[in-house]
């Protein structure tokens, strides 16, 4: 039975343990606000390029040829998966559901044949991955330094994407995040980026002007530009869900934490102050029973 | 008067300016445009350059943009720029910082195209620095 200055000292440490998690709790509350914002004001431009490709696409298609990016390289052999994920830990189960993800895509790929090359962005993925890939991985990035993600980042990582696929290092991309249904949710999502999947967008949203459009140089030049920009601004969009996604998982995490902690320290108290009560009850008896026996 | 119409400035981290304009000056890959109202819809690439923004009230206001696209359609017209700041939070460093990378990019093009390019983007990158 531990005695009742170990009990008192356990809890005082459970109690600056809650302390910890419900401050960052608090703190991933805000970050999360500040990443959902992020996320909301990137929406317009990466709305628009959609339209905008879709657009030129539909001109472009008639006929000439789509750039690289576009089309792929005809083959299906080796293929390049980009995963993201958060650089800090503590956030429940996030890093590790989506590692798991490509974990689970990798083995199939394996099993198929096929070259595996792995491009990992974050320090958590990176040492899930290692583990059981470290020779597959031939790129890594980390983002533990930068503070509020910029489309300078995302760019950084197409840049290099864009370089290995134009020095023919790889056939297909695809890119691992999560995708952020709401603070308690996160879905481990793959989305392919080389050869790029035609957008799809709605009649509506595609102006019915398109055919009429004039361009400046001409079609292909615009693709042929545009299609990078599209790259990096799908890895941007990712990466901006991820960030809410730690976030999320952050927050969800540490508010169990802080009520695990509630509950551990209902539970000390309650022996703490059975025992102190019963040292009391025993110095009494102590004391009647000495007074009795003169 | 000309005809007010709906004109975007949008960059990948926000929605920079939304509202009603008389016409505006883009840098546009072939030579700078002037937009107005009814323009025959035209889908450009711009270089790094100035935008200056008549709005409907008659006032003018001017962004640095540096690089990206514009559709222009006769009742609107968005500007999709890689990165873009007002004139008056424009940072000297930043543009001399980009000139530098658009310096390194020359240096390191793969190829004869890639080259033209990257020089030519320079070259933008400069004239615009030199302006400002």
């Amino acid at each position: 039975m531990a005695s009742l200055k170990e009990l008192r000292n356990r809890r005082d440490s459970v109690k600056a343990t809650q302390k910890i998690t419900k401050a960052m709790q608090m703190v991933a509350a805000a970050k999360l606000r500040r990443a959902q914002e992020a996320a909301e004001a990137a929406r317009p431009y990466s709305q628009r390029m959609a339209t905008v490709l879709a657009n030129i696409t539909q001109a472009v298609s008639d006929g000439s040829e789509a750039p690289a990016l576009m089309t792929g390289t005809g083959k299906d052999d080796v293929h390049l998966l980009v995963v993201a994920t958060a650089d800090r830990g503590l956030a429940g189960a996030f890093n590790s559901q989506i590692a798991r993800f490509a974990r689970e895509h990798i083995r199939k790929l394996l099993a198929q044949g096929k070259t595996v090359k792995i491009f990992t962005v974050g320090k958590k993925g990176n040492d899930i991955l290692r583990r059981e890939f470290s020779s597959l991985i031939v790129e890594r990035l980390e983002l533990r330094e930068v503070k509020q993600i910029g489309f300078s980042n995302a760019e950084q990582i197409s840049r290099r994407v864009i370089e290995m696929f134009n020095a023919g290092e790889f056939d297909v991309c695809t890119l691992f995040y999560s995708e952020f249904k709401s603070v308690i949710s996160q879905v481990p999502t793959a989305q392919q980026l080389i050869p790029a999947s035609a957008p799809v967008v709605d009649a509506s949203a595609t102006s019915e002007n398109g055919a009429l459009y004039e361009y400046e140089p001409g079609p292909e030049e615009i693709l042929n530009d545009l299609i990078p920009r599209n790259l990096t601004v799908q890895i941007f969009r990712a990466l901006l869900e991820n960030v809410a996604g730690e976030m999320g998982a952050k927050m969800s995490a540490m508010d169990n934490a802080t009520r695990n902690a509630g509950d551990m320290i209902n539970r000390l108290n309650i022996s703490y102050n059975r025992q102190r009560q019963a040292q009391i009850t025993k110095e009494l008896i102590e004391i009647i029973s000495g007074a009795e026996a003169l | 008067m000309a005809e007010p119409y709906k004109f975007e400035l949008v960059s990948p981290e926000r929605l920079l300016v939304s509202e009603s304009v008389e016409s505006i000056v883009i840098p546009a890959t072939e030579g700078e445009m002037t937009v107005m109202a009814n323009h025959s819809p035209v889908m450009t690439t711009i270089k790094p350059g100035i935008v200056t923004i008549k709005t409907a009230s008659g006032k003018e206001d001017r962004y640095v943009v540096y690089g990206g696209f514009a559709d222009i359609l006769p009742d609107a017209c968005t500007l999709l720029a890689e990165s873009a700041t007002h004139i008056d939070a424009l940072n000297k460093a930043d543009i001399m910082a980009r000139v530098e990378r658009a310096r390194a990019d020359v240096g390191s093009a793969p190829d004869d195209h890639a080259r033209t390019r990257a020089e030519e983007f320079l070259h933008h990158l400069s004239a615009l620095s030199d302006a400002v």
